[in-house]
């Protein structure tokens, strides 16, 4: 199982509290995890990627193991710490702004 | 037991403001989807349960939010919203041209008979309709496509399509407004478009009569008498008695005529409320005094409403949807400030209170009455 926390705005629109747990099929990687996301929790489409482009939004940010990943390829395999659950895949919402 | 309710959009969520027909005891609901933009909600006039709200983010863009309950609870809907074809471009602040992109939905304009269909406004600006409540949305392209799109620019907030007015007697006729493209017309149901923009003059533009690139800020129709329309200009209050084939200036005596909110009386056709600002680098009330100006002759001539209003040291401003009517028999007029504050007059801008002080900045207010 894949472990994901949202940030709270899109906790509270997906009705989720704390960590999630997704099962993704085939390789982990930011595309897989956002489409198992999105698929389970229709509501978040739009509001991770925009639907256009299909690109990360601008101010919404992927960290995992201390590392930032937001500009990794979606394709790229994520770390094995997240493909095993034993770390989790942060979506941040960028802090912008004063 | 007649009753209002009043749908307040903010910087920071949504408010639903509720009270008897006295308009003097007001219950406060809200705030929903607290930490988001609230650009505009607005109720269906045929099932005045149905509202639908614009929730958006810079961090988590749009989302469109419905409730069947009065506003009691609600639930998300579609938010794809898709321009038709290839998106082409329009001038950047610079002339130069730049993608459409999607940004926001400014305006939600449910329809006049079916509560399942509503337009909404978006930015960049287009016009999209959805007819399953809201679940999918369509764009009306001809109004991108009808010719001028390429030349439109957006104004300081963006280009926004912000105002959507239908018409009840002629359901083939739809209004729309565009910072800072200018007025629009369809007589199709939103196939066609053409702009309807003849007498304004801004000095802002190389050509001040060209047919399209106005910074319209708002306008205002009586159901009534749907070929009159009313407009806040940039600079410039303006009417048009032919469903704006011809505009003319009704600025008159106004301390200023830069402003945004525009609005008509309920039952006074030629009744008309307009809150001035000072200028276009300085957003606030002249000499710092919070009046709604009031014409009873359907512009030029105007009084000054104060009388409940603060008349020193106020800065707020007042945005282009903030400024709504209800219909009870004695008009209540309601507006709300980007300093938190909503005010209500229950007799048709005579006197003035607050209902709330302390919300985050105001964007929308729109008003139901409810029977």
């Amino acid at each position: 199982m894949i472990r994901i926390l949202l940030p709270a705005h899109l906790r509270t629109l997906a009705h989720v509290s704390g960590e999630m747990a997704l099962d993704v099929k085939g390789p982990v990687t930011q595309r897989s995890v956002l489409d198992t996301l999105e698929a389970c929790y229709p509501v978040l489409r739009g509001t991770l990627r925009d639907y256009s482009t299909g690109q990360r939004r601008p101010f919404v940010r992927f960290f995992a193991c201390e590392q930032d990943l937001s500009h990794d390829p979606p394709d790229a395999p994520l770390p094995d710490p997240v493909a095993t659950g034993a770390e989790p895949f942060l979506i941040v919402g960028a802090i912008a702004g004063g | 037991m007649s009753g209002v309710r009043v749908l307040v959009g903010t910087r920071k969520g949504a408010f639903v403001l509720t009270s008897d027909g006295k308009r003097e005891q007001w219950d406060v609901g809200g705030p929903y989807f607290g930490g988001w933009e609230v650009y505009h909600l607005k109720g269906s006039p045929f099932d005045p349960n149905r509202l639908y709200a614009s929730q958006s983010s810079g961090w988590f863009g749009q989302l469109i939010q419905r409730s069947d309950d009065g506003g009691k609870t609600w639930e998300p809907v579609g938010n794809k919203f898709a321009y038709t074809g290839a998106a082409g471009t329009h001038q950047w602040y610079d002339g130069t041209p730049h993608p459409w992109e999607f940004k926001r939905v400014w305006h939600l304009e449910p329809s006049l008979t079916d509560p399942d269909t509503v337009y909404a406004g978006a930015e960049d600006a287009a016009l999209f309709r959805s007819s399953d409540g809201g679940q999918t949305w369509q764009e009306l392209p001809g109004l991108r496509g009808h010719g001028s799109g390429p030349h439109w620019q957006p104004g300081a907030g963006g280009m926004c399509l912000h105002t959507i007015l239908l018409d009840g007697s002629n359901a083939a006729r739809i209004f729309v407004a565009i910072s800072a493209a200018g007025a629009f017309r369809s007589d199709d149901g939103g196939t066609t478009w053409r702009p309807v923009n003849r007498g304004l003059k801004s000095d802002f533009m190389p050509d001040p009569t060209a047919e399209v690139g106005h910074c319209v800020h708002r306008i205002a129709m009586h159901r009534a008498r749907p070929d009159v329309l009313f407009m806040q200009k940039h600079w410039d209050v303006m009417r048009s008695n032919d469903a704006g084939e011809s505009w003319y200036e009704v600025s008159g005596n106004l301390p200023t005529d830069f402003g945004f909110a525009i609005d008509v009386h309920a039952h006074e056709p030629e009744t008309i409320y307009v809150v001035p600002i000072k200028s276009d680098s300085e957003h606030y009330p002249p000499e710092g005094k919070l009046r709604v100006y009031r014409s009873r002759t359907g512009g030029n001539e105007w009084e000054a409403l104060t009388d409940g209003l603060p008349q020193s040291n106020c800065y707020v401003n007042v945005l282009r949807d903030a400024m709504a009517v209800d219909s009870l028999d004695s008009c209540g007029v309601y507006f709300g400030t980007t300093g938190g504050q909503v005010y209500a007059s229950a007799n048709g801008g005579d006197t003035w209170a607050p209902i709330v002080h302390d919300l985050p900045a105001v964007l929308s207010v729109e008003v139901q009455t409810l029977s």
